[in-house]
Formats: C-alpha cells, structure tokens, sequence
C-alpha cells in the first residue's frame, strides 16, 4: 500500500522543464561573459603591469591613507551618534521653535552637497582666521582633518537624526501606552522598551549610512587630507600609472563588501526572536 | 554687507553672471545624466527579477560594483580611465596626438553610472510590487509582452517608484557638485574660483550652499507636482 503510494507519487511528478537556450539565458551568458572578460583583463592588467617598485614605494601609504579613511569615518560617525539625539529630540519636540530649529538643520545638512559643506567649513570658515586667534579655535580650524571631521560629523547627524526619528516613531504607540499603564516612568520606557525596539529597525539605516560615509569620506582628498583617496591622487600625479586607481577601486570594494555582510550577520543575529 | 552684495551681484566686479552659468552647468549636467541613469537602471532590474540566472548575476554584479566604489573614485576612474583608452585607441589606429575626454560627458557617464545602479534598486522593488495578476491579465486579453510592459505595468511602475526616484535625483543634484574636481565649471567651481580671487571664501561657500538648497525646494515641488499628476491619471491605485 505504502510502497505503491510512493511508486504513484513518483509517476505523478512532472519531469523537470527542459532549460532552453532563450534570448534571455544567452543575453544572460554573453553579459556574465563580458564581466568575466572585464574580471580576467583586470586581473591581467594589474599582472603585467606589477611593478615592486611601485608598491613598495607607495603600498604604506596606501595602508596608512587605509587606516586615515577607517579613523574617520569611525569619529565621525560615533559623534554624529552623539550629536543626532538632541536633534531628533527636537524633531519631535512639541515646543515649535525647536521643532523648526532641528527642521531647519537637517534641512540644510541633507539639502546641499557634502563637498559645499566641507569647503564652507575648511575655506570659509578658516577665512575668519583673526578672530578664529583671537578666541582660540584656529589651532582646529587651521588642520583640514579636524574640519573633515567636523562637517563629517554634523553631517551625519542630520541624517542619523532622521533615521532614529523615523524608528522611534515605528514603534506602536500601544507600547507607550502599555508601559504607561503599568506605571512605568516615561524615561525608564524609552530606554527598556521603546529603544531596544527602535534600534531593531534602525540598524539597517545605520549600515547604509556608515557604507555612504565610507564612500563620501573620499572627498576629503580634494582638501588635501591624505586619506586612501588623496594617497591615490598623490601616487597617480606622481607616476601617471592607472592601476593606482583601480588598486584603491578593489580596496574600497572588498571595505564596503565586508561591511555589508557584517551587517547582514548583524541583522540575522538580533532579529533571530522575529523569525518563524 | 553692501559689499557682499556687490560681490554677488551682476554690476562691474560681481561675480553673479559666473554663478548664474554655473547654475546653468549643474542643471543641465543632471538633466542629461537623469535618462541615461533611469534607462541604464531600468534595464538592470529587468535583469535583476528576471527568472534567468546568468542574468541576475550580471545586474546583481553591476550594482555591487557602482554602489560599492565612492562615487568620486568611479568620476575619476571614468575621467582618467577613459582618457588612457582612448589614447591607447589612437596610437593603435595611427594617431600620436594628445586626446582631452570633455569632463562633461565624463561626468555625465559616471553620475549615470551611479545613479542607474540605485535606481535599479528602486525599480526592483517597484516591479516587485505588482501582482503577478497584472502580468497574467495582459497575458489573457492577449497582449504581447512589450504591450503589456508598456502600457499595463510600466503606468504602475512609475507611481510606485516615483518616490523613490525622486530622492535618487536630490542625490544626484548633490553628486554633480564632484564634477568640480574634473575641472567642470558647475557652481561650486565658480564659486570656488570667486573665493579665492576675492578672499571672501565664507560668502561664496555660502551662497553656494544656499544655491543648492534652493535647487533642492524646487525639485522637491517639481516632483510633488509629478507626483500628483501620476496619482491622477492611475485611477486604480487610487483609494
């Protein structure tokens, strides 16, 4: 009986559809065929043109620039961390001047283009540099690092701002209100219940925003910050040889792949109660 | 503050009618960069819900590698990269002379580039969106294909993805400010020039931000407007 059930069973599927050579899978092969071609003619490239030389003048510094970019984008974005909460705080404030004021700065900052604000801040700022002396603030406006890192900051706090404001808002106001009933301060259920919940949502946003800042930080090398970009523009005027860049192109590929999936492990990792 | 304004306007030793070209070159570089970009990013989210795996690999590559490099490296990579080529090309067909890649049409490459990379996205997830209904339904009333690409799914399509491209094109109005660095005279190249001719450095970065904001409120009522407009005319979304 049984034996027959699973003979019948086996008859009963169909057998697999045959897989065609369509327009499609041969559209599909010759566009994997000319990233393949792409792949073996840069590996190729980089092959014969392998100059030890080269890398031993310049593979420290692109180490080095490496470890600048990594610094960086880390400070920045911690300070930025720090810097958002007020602001989102005043995003959803009811007190309507701060409510504009916080409107307003993250308008600004998500509004205009990174570079403006670096140069308004590098150039413009450091043009005030008699009165920057006079109160003392020109030792830090006169390095262009410390005014990378500080556009760099304010300008991930806005974003960030938006992407904590946005996750506390995802959270049903149900869990306000139960905690409430319960007789739980408001403070103590932001922090215990409402935080952990929105912070559940957030961490995407976050990953997509640090990956950006990553990428935005190469910008720096046009204020003469020696970052892994500005190594790269120092080392291709020097020798006019095209692999420095596509070196950095694999460098910065395999930093924000790496990132990626960590925050992918992340992700699996703190929504493994959600899964079903 | 009078000097400011003197400094700004359009009179003798006014930096205004260079500003205002430079406007000129921003607007006109994403608006050129903006069909490539959506044509480029169209197609590869075709390629990428398409049931085809060597296809998908191949839209899937392309994304990781245009969202993964900085945008500045990719203009570089398209601007020196380019120049190498085509260099090479010419020695290859007889021609020793030097050869100059207009930073426009480089910056237009590489903005698009970038753009079509996440616009794929955009797009992948405003096709998945539709129900296969929509699909079976033109399929049923016996349209082609194309027919029912263009004139059942691609309406609900761009309703759908509106939003989403609508920030894609506030990103890129901020991206183009990076074709400064190739030597393109957008705004912030003019205003650059202006800051350091005149050691007014805070005005000009200023003006230059403002600009840019200014640029970013008129397309946000732009796209609003689009937005309405397309809310209109697809009835059946509607509720």
């Amino acid at each position: 009986m049984s034996d027959s059930a699973i003979v019948s069973s086996a008859a009963m599927r169909p057998p697999p559809p045959v897989r065609r050579w369509t327009r499609t899978r041969i559209l599909g092969h010759i566009l994997v065929g000319f990233w393949a071609a792409i792949a073996l003619g840069l590996a190729y490239y980089l092959y014969s043109a392998w100059n030890f030389d080269l890398v031993a003048r310049y593979g420290p510094d692109y180490l080095d620039g490496l470890i600048t970019t990594v610094i960086l984008v880390l400070s920045s974005v911690f300070i930025g961390a720090i810097l958002s909460i007020p602001i989102a705080m005043g995003r959803m404030s009811s007190n309507r001047i701060l409510a504009t004021l916080a409107y307003f700065y993250v308008y600004f900052f998500r509004g205009t283009p990174l570079l403006a604000q670096v140069f308004l801040i590098y150039y413009g700022v450091g043009s005030f540099n008699k009165e920057l002396q006079a109160i003392g603030l020109w030792v830090f406006f006169r390095e262009a690092w410390f005014c990378a890192l500080l556009s760099f900051a304010l300008n991930t706090a806005a974003y960030q701002a938006e992407i904590l404001r946005g996750a506390i808002r995802s959270v049903p106001l149900g869990q306000w209100e139960g905690a409430a009933s319960l007789g739980v301060p408001k403070s103590v259920t932001f922090r215990k219940i409402i935080l952990p919940q929105a912070l559940v949502v957030a961490l995407r946003p976050y990953g997509n925003e640090v990956i950006l800042m990553i990428k935005g930080s190469a910008i720096v090398a046009l204020i003469s910050v020696y970052d892994l970009m500005g190594y790269t523009k120092l080392a291709y005027s020097r020798t006019f040889d095209f692999q420095t860049y596509l070196w950095t192109a694999i460098i910065y590929l395999i930093l924000v792949e790496l990132l990626r999936h960590l925050w992918d492990w992340m992700e699996r990792q703190i929504t493994r109660h959600l899964v079903r | 503050m009078e000097g400011s304004i003197a400094l700004l306007g359009f009179g003798e030793g006014g930096w205004g009618p260079s500003i205002v070209q430079g406007i000129f070159v921003t607007i006109s570089l994403a608006v050129a960069t903006l069909p490539v970009g959506l044509a480029i990013g169209f197609f590869v989210a075709l390629g990428k819900q398409s049931e085809e795996p060597s296809l998908k690999l191949a839209a899937n590559l392309y994304t990781t590698i245009f969202r993964g490099l900085p945008e500045l490296l990719t203009l570089f990579l398209v601007y020196y990269g380019a120049q190498i080529g085509i260099q090479k090309l010419g020695q290859l067909l007889g021609y020793g002379g030097a050869i100059e890649i207009n930073s426009f049409i480089a910056g237009m490459f590489a903005m698009g580039t970038v753009f079509s990379s996440y616009a794929s996205e955009v797009f992948l997830s405003a096709f998945r969106a539709i129900p296969r209904g929509q699909y079976e339904g033109g399929y049923a009333i016996g349209l082609s294909n194309w027919q029912t690409m263009r004139k059942i799914i691609l309406p609900q399509l761009i309703h759908i993805a509106l939003p989403g491209l609508g920030n894609l094109w506030m990103v890129l109005l901020k991206d183009t400010a990076l074709v400064s660095a190739i030597g393109l005279a957008d705004i912030l190249r003019q205003t650059a020039v202006a800051a350091r001719v005149t050691k007014h450095a805070f005005l000009f970065y200023g003006t230059a931000c403002l600009i840019y904001l200014a640029l970013a409120i008129l397309s946000s009522i732009v796209i609003s407007g689009i937005d309405n407009w397309a809310g209109r005319n697809s009835g059946a979304t509607k509720r």
